[in-house]
C-alpha cells in the first residue's frame, strides 16, 4: 500500500466530465441517441482529514462524482485520484483505502446478521483480528450496535441499519469515507446518533469524509467546507459563512413590541424587512448595521417587550442556489481557517451554461 | 552510478493463502446466508421428490415399452438418473438466480464494485456455499426416496464415485457461470427476464433434465455435448453415476466437464469487464 504524503491531495479532480448516452423514441420504431452530460467539468481539491458537503439538487451529479471517485463509473474525460490511484484502473486496491455508505443502497449481507457480516467483512479486507476487534468494539459502543447484533439485515430499522453500514464502511480503517446521503429517511434520534458518530470520527482528523446530502443540517453539523454543484457544475466552494457572504444572507432581529406603531421606525444600515402580528412585531435585517446596533436604535425608539435574533438559513441560502444560475463564476477560495485547519482549496466555479452551444 | 529498482514479486504462498482465506470465508457465508431460508428448503426438497414419482414412471414405462432396455439404460440405470437428477437439480441450481440481476436492476451492484475481491470471484465462492448446503438438504431426500422405492444401481468401478463427486463440483461452477452470464445481460439491458426465460426453457430440454440426452441420436448428442455447455450441467454427472459409457468415455466426460468449466469462467470475467467499462448504475 502507497502512503501519500501528509500534505498531499486526498482526492483530486481536474475537469472531470460524464456524459450518459440516452435512448429516445422518435418514432414508431425508430430510437435516436441523445447525450446527457451529467457532470460538466469538476475541478477539486480535497485534502487529508477534511470534511466536505457535497450538495446539490436532485439530477445535479453528486452521486455520478462520487461513483467516479469511488471507481464505479468511468468519467468520460478529465482526471481524477483518490489516494493517489486513479479510481476504475486501480478499483480493488482503492476499494481498501477507502469506505463507502449509500443510504438508500445496502452494502450489507441481506439474510446474514450484522455480526456474520462484519466478520465476513474482516476477511472480505483481510484485516489483522486485533484491529478489527478493536474498531469493531468502538463502533459498537459509539453507535450502540449491541442490541441488534445478531439480527438478520432484513429484520433492522431503517436506523439500525445505517449503524450497521456506517461500522461495515468503517471495519477496515478507509483513509477516506464517501457518505451519499446517509441520513436520508432516518428518524431525528437516528440521524443525531450517526451526526454525532460522524462529527467525533471527523474530529480525529484521521479520516477524511465527503458527503452528500439534501440535509443541510447535516452540513451545518458537520462540514466546514461546502461544495455546491448544480447542472454538473461546481457553483460554490467554501465556507457556509462565505455563501451567506456571497449572497447576502443577513442575520434578522425580530422585535416584539408592547404597543402597535402606525409609523415604524426607520434604523439605518437595517431595512424593515415585515410588519407581523398587527403592528406588534417588526422584523428588521441587518445589513450594514450589527444586531446589537439594531437592538439599540430599537430601544431608544420604542417600548419593546421581547427580542430574537434569528440567524441566516441555510436552506433559503441554498434554495435561491439551486433555483437561479450563480450569480458570479468567479472562484471562492476560502480564507484560510475558514475550512479545516491546515486543509487548502483549490476550486474553479463555472456558471452553468456558460459553455453550452 | 547507476542505480536499479527491481520489483520483486511477493512468494506465492504470501498471497496464494490469504486468497484462500477470503474464498472460504465467503464461501461458508454463502452457506450461513442460505440456510436461514428453511420453509423453503423443506418445500424444494418436497417437490424435488413428488417430480421424481412422476418422473420416474414414465421413464420406466418408456424402457418396459423398449423391452427393458432404453437408449442404453438398464431401468435400475434409469432410475438413479432420475433420482440422483432431482436432488442434483437443487444441488447445480438450473433456475431462480437472479441475484445479481436483481442488484444491476437496482443499482446495488455498485456495492460489488466497492469491494476488493472480483465479483466473479465472490458470486462463485457464494455459490457454492450455497451448493454445498443444497448437498446436504436438497439432494439427500430425493436420493434416499428414490433408495427406499426404487432399485437403484450402485457404482462397480473404483473411480466412479471421486469421478461422480469432481462432476457435481464442475456442474456447479459451469452452471453457475452460465447463469452468470445470463444475469449479466442486465447489464446492457437493464432486465434479464427474456434472457432469463430463455436460459429456463434451453437448459430444462439440453441438460438432460426433461430426458436423457441419449434418447436423442448421436448427431444430435455428441455436438450438443462438445459444442454447448448444457450436458455438462446434469447428464454427465449423471452418466457418470450409473455408469453409462465404458471408462474411458465416462473420464473423457468429466474432461469435457473441465474445459467448459474454465471456458465459462474466462467468458464471465470478460462479460464482467466488459460491462464495468459501460457500466451505469441505475438510480441515484
Amino acid at each position: 500500500m502507497t502512503a501519500l504524503p501528509p500534505d498531499a491531495p486526498v482526492i483530486e479532480a481536474r475537469d472531470l466530465r460524464k456524459e450518459f448516452v440516452v435512448r429516445v423514441r422518435a418514432g414508431r420504431f425508430r430510437r435516436t441517441k441523445r447525450v446527457v452530460g451529467a457532470v460538466d467539468g469538476i475541478d477539486l481539491t480535497v485534502r487529508r482529514g477534511e470534511m466536505i458537503g457535497y450538495i446539490g439538487p436532485n439530477g445535479a451529479g453528486k452521486s455520478t462524482t462520487l461513483k467516479m471517485m469511488t471507481g464505479v463509473l468511468s468519467p468520460s474525460s478529465g482526471e481524477v485520484r483518490v489516494c493517489g490511484l486513479p479510481p476504475v484502473a486501480q478499483r480493488v486496491r482503492l476499494a481498501l483505502r477507502i469506505g463507502v455508505v449509500f443510504g438508500q443502497r445496502s452494502q450489507l449481507w441481506w439474510d446474514l446478521p450484522l455480526r456474520d457480516s462484519f466478520d465476513l467483512l474482516r476477511h472480505v479486507y483481510r484485516v489483522p483480528a486485533a484491529e478489527h476487534a478493536a474498531r469493531l468494539r468502538r463502533c459498537r459502543a459509539e453507535l450502540d450496535l449491541d442490541g441488534f447484533l445478531d439480527i438478520p439485515v432484513r429484520q433492522l430499522s431503517l436506523g439500525q441499519r445505517m449503524r450497521g453500514e456506517l461500522t461495515a464502511a468503517l471495519l477496515h480503517g478507509p483513509e477516506v469515507l464517501f457518505l451519499d446521503e446517509p441520513t436520508i429517511g432516518l428518524d431525528l434520534v437516528s440521524r443525531q446518533a450517526v451526526r454525532a458518530f460522524l462529527a467525533e470520527l471527523g474530529a480525529t482528523g484521521d479520516t477524511t469524509l465527503v458527503l452528500t446530502t439534501h440535509d443541510l443540517a447535516d452540513i451545518e453539523r458537520l462540514c466546514r467546507r461546502l461544495v455546491v454543484i448544480d447542472h454538473g457544475r461546481v457553483v460554490h466552494d467554501g465556507s457556509i459563512e462565505a455563501l451567506h457572504a456571497r449572497y447576502g444572507s443577513r442575520r434578522r432581529v425580530v422585535a416584539d413590541l408592547e404597543e402597535p406603531l402606525a409609523e415604524p421606525p426607520v434604523l439605518p444600515g437595517a431595512p424593515l424587512l415585515r410588519v407581523e402580528a398587527d403592528g406588534r412585531r417588526l422584523v428588521f435585517a441587518c445589513e450594514s448595521a450589527t444586531a446589537s446596533e439594531v437592538v439599540a436604535g430599537l430601544a431608544r425608539l420604542v417600548a419593546l417587550r421581547d427580542i430574537a435574533i434569528e440567524e441566516p438559513d441555510i436552506e433559503d441560502v441554498v434554495a435561491r442556489l439551486y433555483r437561479a444560475p450563480a450569480p458570479t463564476p468567479a472562484p471562492t477560495p476560502a480564507p484560510a481557517g475558514d475550512v479545516a485547519q491546515g486543509c487548502s482549496i483549490t476550486s474553479t466555479a463555472k456558471v452553468p451554461g456558460a459553455s453550452a452551444s | 552510478m547507476g542505480s536499479v529498482t527491481a520489483t520483486v514479486a511477493p512468494p506465492i504462498g504470501r498471497n496464494i493463502i490469504p486468497w484462500f482465506r477470503t474464498f472460504a470465508a465467503i464461501t461458508g457465508s454463502g452457506f450461513r446466508r442460505y440456510s436461514t431460508y428453511r420453509q423453503a428448503t423443506v418445500a424444494g426438497a418436497f417437490t424435488n421428490t413428488v417430480f421424481g414419482f412422476l418422473r420416474c414412471y414414465v421413464l420406466l414405462a418408456v424402457a418396459a415399452g423398449a423391452g427393458g432396455v432404453a437408449a442404453g439404460y438398464s431401468p435400475a440405470q434409469l432410475a438413479t438418473f432420475v433420482w440422483v437428477g432431482q436432488g442434483l437439480l437443487a444441488v447445480v441450481l438450473l433456475w431462480r438466480w437472479t441475484d445479481l440481476a436483481d442488484r444491476i436492476r437496482t443499482g446495488e451492484v455498485a456495492s460489488d464494485l466497492l469491494r476488493p475481491v472480483h465479483p466473479v470471484v465472490s458470486y462463485l465462492a457464494t455459490d457454492l456455499g450455497r451448493a454445498g448446503y443444497a448437498l446436504l438438504t436438497r439432494f439427500l431426500p430425493p436420493v434416499l426416496t428414490g433408495l427406499l422405492f426404487f432399485d437403484l444401481v450402485l457404482p462397480s468401478r473404483w473411480q466412479t464415485v471421486p469421478l461422480f463427486v469432481l462432476s457435481v463440483g464442475l456442474a456447479v461452477v459451469i452452471c453457475f457461470g452460465c447463469r452468470f452470464l445470463v444475469n449479466a445481460t442486465a447489464y446492457w439491458l437493464y432486465d434479464a427476464r427474456g434472457a432469463m426465460i430463455l436460459w429456463t426453457l434451453s437448459s430444462g430440454v439440453l441438460a438432460g433434465l426433461y430426458f436423457p440426452l441419449r434418447f436423442l441420436p448421436d448427431w444430435a448428442a455428441v455436438p450438443l455435448w462438445l459444442a454447448t455447455p448444457f450436458p455438462s450441467l446434469l447428464q454427465t454427472p449423471l452418466d457418470v453415476l450409473v455408469e453409462r459409457d465404458g471408462a474411458g468415455i465416462q473420464a473423457g466426460m468429466v474432461g469435457v466437464q473441465v474445459l467448459w468449466a474454465g471456458l465459462i469462467l474466462l467468458a464471465c470475467r470478460r462479460v464482467q469487464r466488459r460491462a464495468e467499462r459501460k457500466l451505469v448504475v441505475q438510480g441515484g
